[in-house]
């Protein structure tokens, strides 16, 4: 019995229990489809700007909001306080769930790009690009949501996942770019990890230079939630 | 029956903050026994079960479970632990959970006799959450018992538990004591420990007060008690007792009297609080109760 096997059953068990939640999947591919078509009804073209704002909202959706949620509600119903006494340790439980997590996002991504294909999207992929912001950027959401889950009620992760969530998407630089902002607010919002994000993801599907400097923005979010949350996370 | 202690704990110490939960707590459980935690609410046992089961980190102390720290994946492989309160995931089916479970560990039971054992239909689609608080308990006890454990414990395993279910639990605890598995558990169900435990240790504010077979705690006390007015002057109560008789006040108006029970000493009570204009209440004789047991320990001072 491996650690890799632990980390695999647990894994497993996360994405059958995460794919038969109507709400994650609610949260995780109707929204993000449904912004994608109010986008392209109220803006019209630019289906090439609108794609990697869509695939960023599903990004966050998925690492931060839904992760948060569920891991707080699991760890109110004390099921994480048990399997702590099983021999599934701290670190291949956090690895099962990155791994369910990373499944979710890429079937999420997945779905997403197959409808925006049928819309008349074709990208010009950068796919290392692509995948350094997915990934930093997803473990930098992921590290949050297990700070906030960790740390608070399950009702009070469910209104302050859901309420950052929105303004993140709205304020943080990924439905308006924080470059299109005043400059004083532009320039803070600016190193909101929704932003960042939003704006590597749009230059890795659109050719455009790589913001190599907001991976450290996205690296410094994901290491300050995740000695954070080392500090403050409780099984109960 | 063997005498091998299967957990240890030493001088054990759990503060939260300024707040002590656990104040100097040693006991043993020893293989192939039924250890019961007692104490009132708030005594400590859950605090205690938790650093045995490696939940909870001790302040200071020692704790050996199967001679090892607890917490550890060599010992978690072993232990069964059936928690209070949670310990489901609430989207879950009792057999798919119990299956997902035993792929952590390196041998287990089989999911679907566990849940025939306990009660619950394999094949149902009840998430867990949609179960009673019964069955959910139920569901609880098969993960324990999954990975065949050497030492089982249970935190209030019969709470919300049915007549029926609750004796055919006691049954199947007392089937894997005597196949050789340790047991410790708490519980507020004093008739479960009658029957069950070969061991009982009584805590209250964070420290032992008791421990023995039920018919030491029971039978070691002789003694007379009675209720009336509180602060009664008790040391001219002890001077109308033959010598060695001894009487205290264990909360406000409930009084015992240490000694071997007699008529002649019951007259002196008796005839001591008519001579104070007092009216003896609740008088009683022998024994103790494991119930009155918990009842003074929740009467011990801090």
């Amino acid at each position: 019995m491996s650690g890799v096997t632990r980390v695999r059953a647990h894994a497993g068990w996360e994405l059958r229990l995460l794919l038969r939640n109507g709400e994650q999947i609610l949260l995780m591919f109707v929204i993000p489809v449904a912004l994608l078509i109010a986008l392209r009804i109220m803006r019209g073209g630019e289906i090439d700007v609108q794609v990697p704002t869509v695939l960023t909202v599903s990004l966050i959706a998925t690492c931060f909001t839904s992760l948060a949620i569920g891991t707080s509600f699991e760890r109110r119903a004390g099921a994480l306080k048990f399997l702590a006494t099983t021999p599934l340790s701290r670190l291949e439980l956090l690895l099962g769930k990155a791994l369910a997590t990373g499944a979710l996002a890429a079937l999420s991504f997945a779905a997403l790009a197959i409808v925006a294909v049928v819309m008349g999207w074709r990208p010009d992929v950068d796919w290392l690009g692509l995948g350094a912001f997915v990934f930093l950027g997803g473990g930098a959401f992921a590290a949050l949501a297990v700070l906030l889950a960790g740390a608070l009620r399950a009702e009070a992760v469910l209104a302050l996942a859901n309420g950052i969530f929105v303004l993140l998407i709205v304020f943080g630089g990924v439905v308006f770019a924080a470059a299109d902002m005043p400059p004083a607010i532009g320039t803070a919002v600016g190193l909101l990890p929704s932003a960042v994000l939003a704006d590597g993801v749009n230059a890795a599907l659109t050719g455009g230079a790589l913001p190599v400097g907001a991976l450290l923005v996205l690296l410094a979010w994901g290491t300050a939630g995740a000695l954070l949350g080392r500090r403050t996370f409780t099984w109960d | 029956m063997s005498s091998i202690p299967a957990l240890v704990i030493e001088d054990l110490v759990v503060r939260y903050g300024d707040a002590v939960a656990v104040n100097g707590v040693s006991m043993t459980a020893d293989a192939a026994q039924v250890t019961a935690l007692l104490g009132p609410n708030g005594a400590g046992k859950t605090t205690t079960v938790e650093v045995a089961c490696g939940l909870r980190a001790a302040t200071s102390g020692r704790v050996r479970l199967l001679g090892a720290e607890p917490g550890t994946r060599a010992v978690a492989r072993r232990v069964g632990v059936m928690l209070q309160q949670g310990g489901l995931y609430p989207t879950a089916r009792p057999l798919e959970w119990l299956e997902y479970l035993a792929r952590l560990y390196p041998t287990h039971a089989d999911p679907s006799e566990l849940l025939d054992l306990v009660g619950i239909d394999p094949s149902t689609r009840t998430t867990t959450r949609r179960l009673s608080g019964g069955e959910q308990q139920r569901v609880k006890l098969a993960a324990a018992l999954l990975p065949n454990p050497e030492f089982l414990m249970l935190d209030e395993p019969t709470a919300g538990l049915d007549p029926l279910a609750r004796r055919n639990l006691l049954e199947a605890l007392a089937g894997r004591r005597d196949a050789g598995t340790s047991i410790l558990l708490t519980t507020h169900q004093l008739s479960d420990v009658e029957t069950l435990a070969d061991h009982v240790v009584v805590i209250a504010n964070g420290h032992v007060i008791a421990e023995g077979t039920v018919a030491d705690l029971t039978g070691a006390n002789d003694a007379m008690s009675f209720t009336g007015p509180p602060f009664l002057d008790l040391a001219r109560l002890a001077g109308s007792l033959p010598g060695g008789f001894r009487a205290e006040e264990l909360r406000p108006g409930y009084y015992v009297v240490h000694g071997p029970p007699s008529p002649q000493v019951m007259a002196t009570i008796t005839t001591w609080c008519a001579d104070q204009g007092i009216m003896a209440t609740d008088l009683a004789v022998g024994r103790r109760t494991l119930e009155q047991i918990v009842i003074d320990a929740g009467s011990e001072p801090s």
